[in-house]
């Protein structure tokens, strides 16, 4: 099986169905998902980031493409490497990082970490970190907007490892026989924690190859290009808008550095890497929006607003209290508490 | 006033709901055209129509991933898991997902589901159909969990646990499908949370939940003749548990006996024991025992399943000794 880069070159300038703005916006979601792992990964290293993390550098063009085709009131369904999803949703950066670093301004107070982030009032539903276990949740928030017809499509992100755990074909199944608004979108990228995906996978595309088994079209698409992945997810979201059930998206991607904080990825060949870092989306499409007459002035005030939001976000999370006992005992239950006798 | 089964009893407790709350739905192997594979679930698909009433694969992770996701949208879910030996193929969804978000999220989400399933032995299905599985699910912080052994019980808690707001696991005795009693018509109030006292008597306490409740009361009718007089109390819910009943009735007689039908290790009534022992310890007079199905597998022949789960004689004979001693 290859591992070579889908195909879409760097620079050139196409006919894009995606209009001015939302390009532009996608390309603000890339940067500034771009700028805040970069920044967590930093206060790793100063050890304010506790426990473990799991970075989406490199991948950054899925989370920024379906951020911009999603509407309010979607759903979004991410795993633990769900940062760049959150924040596509338009979670603000500081609750987030501060989630990171324990704090009780933390979007859940502290109480779930890097790998849970859910923010529903920007309808990010949750971020899963038993692998394929959100699928069939996405499966249920489907059926409730099909029940109650609301017009929301749910969308569950995850990774090529996630394809050989059983939740995800019950998932698959269980969304085409009930015609569910649901889009899969599997982020291959090429490995599963610290193993090649082809070495432990039947098949050469994990998630496509599996499309017709579920009687669903076998969907592969360029997941460092933002302009494919956005038209491909604006016709997955349309589908299931219009109640043509679910889809199945494989987007081909990389992931700049390890699986968690405690991996330096050394079992990825050298030319592997330099080939991937080649087609970094971030310096991929800002040259093609240049290309296409978005003026250079704009990205640069992007950077630079993203830059120092990024500083504000990190002096937010670092201004935060320590959590306090007060939410140990706390919202276990509906009324608010955790009593299990009287 | 009509005379039910407790398998009669489970349709009409979800039908009443689902009448009354439109965003209650139900969905299962086997439960909508088929009535369920326990008759439990007859009549539902017609009454409420296949929006509402939905069979389901043979997929239990898709089937309480979806109820998760249903209750965490606006719906309120009642998820069937035929036997309840299948939790152990979907338990990350009820132990990782559901039973934790809540907490997790610092109380972004709340879960109004309800799963029920079949549960304990009887019905000679062998180790892989019969097991009890209430101390799994108490066991994890997030889950209600509540067995019920009457029909008037099953009616009263299946609408208390589907209108409460947070996830309970609802198990059905199998062995008492068949089983009948009197039902009031309409709506029967319930809470979960309270023990029911079923008997009362002043020299020792029986404590008991689902298949183990009729048991415990014949085993005690039984002693009555000996001149030994049985409190019995049917638990009916694990979690939120009813202590206050429980330890009000173990003092008044000063001796506890525990009826589980569940393996030895880690069962219920081992947290009851160290409950009274903590709070009660000198209104006894005399050692907790505990009545259980021996630490194995079920047996699957008739006569291997009887000897295994506690009998009328075999808590009236443990009783009666304990008394004497």
């Amino acid at each position: 099986m290859s591992t070579a880069p889908p195909s879409t070159q760097a620079g050139t300038s196409e006919v894009h169905t995606t209009d001015r703005d939302t390009r532009v916006a996608m390309y603000r979601l890339l940067v500034e998902l771009r700028y805040f792992e970069k920044r967590a990964y930093d206060l790793f290293l100063q050890n304010l980031v506790k426990g473990t993390s799991h970075l989406s550098l490199g991948q950054e063009a899925i989370a920024a493409a379906f951020g911009a085709a999603m509407r309010p009131g979607d759903h979004t369904f991410a795993t633990y490497r769900g940062h760049a999803h959150t924040l596509a949703r338009g979670v603000p950066m500081g609750p987030v990082l501060a989630e990171l670093l324990g704090r009780e301004n933390g979007l859940m107070a502290g109480k779930g970490g890097s790998m849970h982030l859910t923010s529903v009032e920007h309808g990010m539903m949750g971020s899963y970190a038993i692998i394929g276990a959100h699928l069939p949740i996405a499966c249920g928030s489907a059926w409730s907007a099909q029940y109650r017809g609301t017009g929301a499509v749910s969308v569950a992100f995850f990774g090529d490892g996630t394809t050989n755990i059983g939740a995800f074909h019950e998932a698959l199944n269980f969304a085409k026989i009930w015609d569910l608004p649901v889009v899969f979108v599997c982020e291959n990228n090429l490995y599963m924690e610290y193993t090649a995906i082809k070495d432990v996978t039947a098949v050469e595309h994990p998630a496509a190859d599996r499309a017709a088994a579920y009687g669903l079209e076998k969907i592969i698409v360029d997941g460092n290009d933002p302009d494919a992945m956005h038209t491909v997810a604006t016709a997955a979201l349309d589908r299931a808008r219009a109640g043509a059930g679910p889809s199945l998206i494989e987007a081909k991607t990389y992931r700049h550095g390890g699986h968690s904080r405690a991996d330096p990825a050394k079992y990825r060949p050298d030319a592997e890497v330099q080939e991937w870092l080649a087609r970094d989306p971030l310096p991929m499409y800002r040259a093609r929006l240049i290309a296409d007459g978005v003026g250079e002035d704009e990205l640069v005030a992007i950077e630079g607003a993203t830059a120092q939001a990024v500083d504000e976000a990190t002096e937010f999370a670092k201004a935060g209290a320590t959590p306090g006992e007060d939410l140990l005992l706390k919202d276990v239950w509906s009324d608010g508490g955790w009593t299990w006798r009287n | 006033m009509a005379e039910l089964s407790y398998r009669e009893a489970i349709a009409r407790g979800i039908a009443q709901e689902m009448r009354r709350d439109e965003n209650v739905v139900f969905l299962g192997e086997d439960v909508a055209a088929a009535g369920g594979v326990f008759k439990g679930t007859v009549g539902l698909l017609e009454e409420f129509g296949p929006k509402r009433v939905r069979d389901t694969p043979i997929s239990e992770q898709a089937i309480l991933g979806a109820a998760m996701g249903a209750a965490m949208t606006g719906l309120r879910p009642v998820a069937e898991i035929m036997f309840s030996d299948f939790f152990a193929v979907c338990w990350d969804i009820v132990v990782n997902e559901i039973a934790k978000s809540r907490y997790m999220t610092n109380g972004q989400v709340s879960f109004p589901l309800v799963i029920r399933s079949g549960n304990g032995g009887g019905l000679r299905f062998g180790a892989q159909h019969s097991q009890s599985v209430e101390s799994w699910a108490m066991a994890v912080p997030g889950l209600k969990v509540v067995v019920p052994s009457s029909p008037v019980d099953v009616v009263g808690l299946l609408a208390a646990s589907i209108r409460d707001p947070d996830p309970v696991i609802f198990l059905e005795a199998k062995a008492l499908y068949p089983t009948k009693g009197e039902v009031p018509e309409g709506d029967v109030p319930d809470e979960l949370g309270r023990a029911k006292v079923l008997r009362r008597g002043d020299d020792a306490t029986l404590v008991a939940i689902g298949s183990m409740v009729p048991r415990a009361m014949k085993a005690a009718e039984q002693l009555a003749t000996t001149g030994i007089d049985c409190t019995v109390v049917d638990v009916r819910s694990l979690v939120p548990l009813d202590t206050q009943t429980l330890l009000e009735e173990i003092s008044r007689t000063g001796r506890l006996f525990t009826v589980e039908e569940n393996p030895r290790l880690c069962g219920w009534g081992g947290e009851l024991v160290s409950i009274v022992g903590e709070e009660i310890f000198y209104d006894l007079d005399g050692a907790p025992v505990r009545i259980t199905t021996p630490h194995i597998p079920l047996p699957a022949a008739d006569a291997l399943e009887d000897m295994a789960i506690p009998s009328v004689e075999r808590i009236a004979e443990r009783v009666q000794k304990a008394m004497q001693e």
